[in-house]
């Protein structure tokens, strides 16, 4: 079910015919590892926790009424399935499920993440022949960086509500991919999605971020301005936002702060950035600290 | 390139992990992917030295892994997710090594945090350290 570049660009066609995949939402939230500890060993209601916990409350009843049948999930990897030998710069999970990884203290008590290989390979395809060189993976565990935001967002169920496709992005070795590849990654992705022919509602997940410094001894950068900016600009102006250099993310954001690109990649994924009406702000929250970090939180809905 | 790489060096108390970095530390942050796998960090924690000793590292590698001097590892190549996983290791938590990097205690650290962080104002240049005497 091909459709054409005309097609896709002009409004009301590009939400998907009736039987096809659709982009539902974009979510975007960050993957502090801490999150998932204090979740794991019973303390989300612990005065440290509870207001962090607090601000996804909206988001998790949102989603109970709003669950997608596929959530493509883009975060990176923490020298779990990747060490040095490989770095792949976007790297798309084909298999039909992930096991939560041990990233040394013993793998997370989450479900294990199932796949959906149909969707996913399609994407690649897709992709691909739109010149985006995407590393296809058939074995990945997933680590914090996937598991933390569905903790967050479905809480602790003893098998995940949907099927998820990871999408692993290098924000480890520099350089990582630049915030304009990033969001047109996200579009390449929606077009993806809305050839695919079953009738499927698709979230895209961007997550990572938001400002952090995790080394030397400038850890422990926080930048609330930057982040609220950033927050404003990712929602009504992305394709100007994807223009930001590295440098800036780094200066301003703390040089884990570069995580933050790979929110463009679901932003660029949204409707509106292919001519549809712009999209409804669900939930916005913002709390420092998660342990180092700074938690970032917005859902889009597209109209 | 290079342009890209240098512009970095001017964000004090921060090492980006680009290709020098990554080719001066692939045998480091080899070895930290190795304590990923609860025997090998039995074996490391038994004998340090013997372990980083099956390692192609330099002698100030080891020596900096043996300090748990983290500064040190990163100047050496070092990147922090691989050096998490000594700490890790250790059974210490990521905020006690990010503490341990800036000189602070890590109880200092933590309250650091919750009054919302280290402020981008006076961090954003090495001239502003410079400057601040």
């Amino acid at each position: 079910m091909a459709r054409t570049e005309e097609q896709h660009k002009r409004p009301g066609l590009s939400a998907g015919t009736a039987a096809g995949a659709r982009i539902t939402a974009s979510v975007y939230t960050s993957h502090v590892p801490a999150i998932g500890a204090a979740l794991d060993l019973g303390k989300s209601n612990e005065p440290y926790w509870q207001p962090l916990f607090a601000g996804y409350e909206p988001s998790k009843a949102w989603l109970k009424e709003n669950t997608p049948d596929v959530i493509f999930l883009v975060y990176n990897d923490h020298a779990t399935a990747f060490s040095l030998e490989m770095i792949p710069t976007f790297a798309i999970g084909c298999a039909e499920s992930f096991q939560p990884a041990d990233e040394g203290w013993g793998p997370r008590p989450v479900p294990v993440v199932q796949g959906h290989p149909e969707l996913a390979w399609h994407i690649a395809q897709s992709t691909i022949l739109d010149e985006f060189d995407m590393t296809i993976v058939n074995k990945m565990d997933v680590d914090h960086g996937l598991t933390v935001p569905m903790s967050l967002l479905f809480g602790q169920p003893d098998a995940w509500p949907c099927k998820v496709i990871p999408l692993a992005v290098n924000v480890v070795q520099y350089p990582p991919p630049t915030g304009n590849r990033c969001y047109q990654l996200g579009k390449a992705i929606r077009k993806a999605v809305e050839s695919f022919d079953q009738p499927l509602k698709v979230q895209i997940w961007g997550t990572g971020g938001m400002s952090h410094q995790l080394q030397g001894p400038r850890a422990g950068l926080i930048n609330k301005e930057f982040d609220k900016d950033f927050l404003d600009r990712l929602i009504a102006d992305p394709a100007g936002l994807s223009l930001m250099p590295h440098i800036d993310y780094v200066r301003e954001a703390g040089s884990e702060g570069i995580e933050l690109v790979m929110w463009l990649i679901a932003r660029g994924a949204m409707g509106d950035q292919a001519g549809d009406k712009p999209p409804r702000v669900v939930h916005r929250f913002y709390h420092v600290p998660a342990s180092n970090t700074a938690v970032g939180h917005l859902i889009l809905e597209n109209n | 390139m290079t342009d890209y790489s240098e512009a970095f060096k001017d964000i004090p108390g921060t090492i980006v992990f680009d290709a020098t970095q990554s080719r001066l530390g692939f045998h480091l942050n080899q070895f930290c992917m190795s304590l990923m796998k609860a025997e090998n960090r039995e074996r490391f924690k038994a004998d340090e030295r013997a372990y980083l000793d099956q390692w192609p590292m330099t002698e100030e590698q080891k020596l900096a892994v043996m300090a748990r001097d983290l500064n040190r590892c990163i100047e050496l190549g070092g990147n922090i997710y691989f050096l998490a996983k000594i700490g890790a290791t250790d059974g210490r938590s990521f905020q006690y090594m990010a503490a341990s990097m800036t000189g602070m205690t890590q109880e200092a650290y933590a309250q650091m945090m919750l009054a919302g962080g280290r402020s981008a104002n006076g961090n954003r240049s090495k001239s502003e350290w410079r400057n601040r005497g």
